[in-house]
């Protein structure tokens, strides 16, 4: 009798199919880890702050008491922190990165794209505690000395914007958190709004040229319409890293929990507190006032690259139904 | 009073030059900063800095334990985040088509991806340091891994993606088992861009100090005990820089120069080795 040959006996093929479900199970366990990773941040850190949710309730957001000895904890100065910094890094920052996304994809000579492409990339991987040492060190006594004080003088003694603006020009605080903030989220926005600009049809831009639109006629009623969704989508995601962005900040806000209307006061935000107070925080309710802060960070966070990833996925849906 | 013309091609001009401004205005940072990094790091660079251990304050003294316990823990977390993020992007490119699991992970991988690095360092803290009750290598390597999945399965998913269905096609009409699909030819087609994946995460975590703080924690001497807390070099920087103490920061201006001369070199290389692989197919 002809015995059949081993690639097609009823063992190896048998054999190779358990293979294949192993196989698959294994890649399946790893991507359910990563989902469960998150899970179990969530987890955690609620568990963990149970104690301040226990103990503080709803209020503990909308209190600004930070008071270790008596144990009275509020979240509302660095929640508040965190915010100004990242909608201050977010002014300055939507701009320009429109700008050099504007540069990169439209004006630059071809030899030069890819440079300049990579610079931006580099401000992207500079570590940010570097930004946090630069900041200190040399920025700040630049700011103080230089541009503060012009602040205060100009802006100082306007109606709405005045108070924001007073105060002794210390270097360090909101506004130069913000600024510096700005640096380091242009490099991703710009470069989601580079790669969402490189996406609009060339056709369509060239119509628009040939009915005679200007160079800029074209970027802000063809392209940026086009690509709004992305655009705002990369300005989430900038949104996203500038609100947990910890070293570069601690650096240079200040880690004071008075609440301060002005922006040259120091002041301190959420990853700052937990950079500087966490590993010398004594007592239960001191630490787990803390992980509370982490959780309303990550729950924030969470909600704005959420709200990002799905902006962008829309674009990229109606990308698939017009090709 | 300006014709219409004028009027536009002076509105396309002024914002045009505005865009220039802007493009200079990113760049005079990134010169700024890798300025004042030479200009304060080059004092500190010496021989000492690899060979003696961090001083106490007012002694000279390096930064040998420091590089060796950051070398330690970004190798340990490489090695620990590489195979899980590898295995799980496998299965959202060659098996995420249907299912629930697919389409979820892949959202939540992207949050991670951006996620703050201070709350993964307080949720090992939380899951790990308590639980065996003090800092320690381990934790610090941990929590980098967790900075290192998201992005290998990032980068693990595109590449496949990448792969035409037909090599897959080819293989299985030869009769390969799917295993030995994935593992022998997809996985094999995109090494190169899975291993720039791997720079760039080593790069990113090379330069993370806010999950090292409540896990490592720090070390003022020699350690190669993961078991124990361990230095690394930038809680050193922090720690130094912050320090009123002049010779410390000295230090911390020679460890900085050190650290991003190491990520930038990684994530150019990275892009260099992509970009050639890729050209020469």
């Amino acid at each position: 009798m002809k015995s059949t040959p081993k690639l097609f006996s009823d063992t190896y093929l048998k054999r190779q199919h358990q293979l294949d479900m192993v196989f698959r199970n294994t890649t399946r366990f790893f991507a359910f880890l990563v989902f469960a990773l998150l899970a179990g941040i969530v987890l955690s850190l609620f568990f963990g702050s149970l104690p301040a949710i226990k103990a503080f309730g709803l209020g503990f957001l909308f209190s600004s008491e930070w008071n270790p000895v008596t144990e009275k904890f509020g979240a509302l100065v660095p929640v508040i922190g965190t915010l100004s910094t990242s909608i201050i890094a977010l002014l300055i920052a939507i701009p320009a990165s429109f700008g050099i996304a504007l540069f990169i994809t439209e004006l630059s000579p071809r030899w030069l794209k890819r440079p300049l492409g990579v610079a931006v990339e580099l401000l992207a991987g500079i570590p940010s505690i570097i930004y946090g040492m630069w900041g200190l060190f040399v920025f700040a006594p630049a700011f103080a000395d230089h541009v503060e004080p012009w602040l205060t003088d100009h802006l100082g003694n306007t109606a709405l914007i005045g108070p924001l603006f007073q105060g002794p020009p210390m270097g360090i605080g909101m506004l130069t958190a913000g600024l510096i903030l700005a640096i380091m989220v242009i490099p991703f926005i710009a470069s989601v709004m580079r790669d969402v600009f490189e996406i609009v049809p060339p056709m369509l831009k060239e119509s628009a040229y040939g009915l005679g639109a200007t160079t800029w006629e074209v970027v802000w009623h063809v392209v940026l319409p086009y690509t709004k969704i992305g655009v705002a989508g990369g300005i989430m995601l900038g949104l996203g890293r500038a609100l947990g962005e910890t070293m570069a900040v601690t650096f240079v806000i200040g880690n004071s929990h008075e609440l301060s209307t002005s922006l040259l006061m120091p002041g301190n935000s959420i990853s700052s507190a937990l950079a500087n107070e966490f590993n010398e925080a004594v007592g239960k309710l001191y630490t787990s006032a803390l992980i509370e802060l982490g959780l309303i960070l990550f729950l924030i966070t969470f909600i704005v690259l959420a709200l990002s990833k799905l902006l962008l996925m829309q674009l990229s849906k109606r990308e698939g139904q017009q090709s | 009073m300006i014709s219409l013309y004028a009027r536009r091609r002076l509105i396309n001009g002024f914002n045009l030059s505005v865009s220039l401004l802007t493009m200079v205005f990113g760049l005079f940072w990134l010169g700024w900063i890798l300025w004042t990094l030479v200009a304060l790091g080059f004092q500190g660079l010496n021989l000492s800095l690899f060979t003696q251990m961090t001083p106490p304050p007012g002694s000279k003294g390096g930064l040998l334990n420091a590089i060796a316990g950051s070398f330690f823990m970004t190798m340990t977390a490489a090695l620990v985040g590489t195979p899980i993020g590898i295995l799980a992007g496998t299965y959202l490119a060659e098996f995420g088509q249907k299912g629930w699991l697919a389409p979820t992970t892949r959202f939540i991988n992207d949050i991670l991806l951006s996620a703050p690095s201070i709350v993964i360092g307080l949720f090992v803290y939380e899951v790990y340091v308590i639980s065996i009750g003090h800092f320690s290598g381990w934790a610090g390597s941990f929590a980098l891994a967790l900075i290192v999945i998201p992005v290998v399965v990032r980068t693990t998913e595109n590449m496949l993606r990448l792969v035409p269905n037909s090599l897959r096609e080819a293989a299985a009409a030869l009769g390969a088992p799917q295993w030995k699909v994935i593992m022998l030819v997809t996985l094999r087609a995109s090494t190169t861009g899975i291993l720039t994946g791997i720079l760039l995460a080593v790069a990113r975590i090379s330069g993370e100090t806010a999950p090292l703080l409540f896990t490592a924690l720090n070390n003022q001497f020699w350690s190669s005990n993961m078991n124990q807390p361990m230095a690394n070099l930038p809680v050193v920087i922090f720690q130094f820089a912050m320090s009123p103490y002049e010779d410390w920061q000295k230090l911390a201006w020679a460890g900085a120069l050190l650290i991003t001369f190491a990520v930038l070199t990684l994530n150019i290389l990275a892009r260099a080795f992509f970009r050639q692989k890729s050209l020469s197919h």
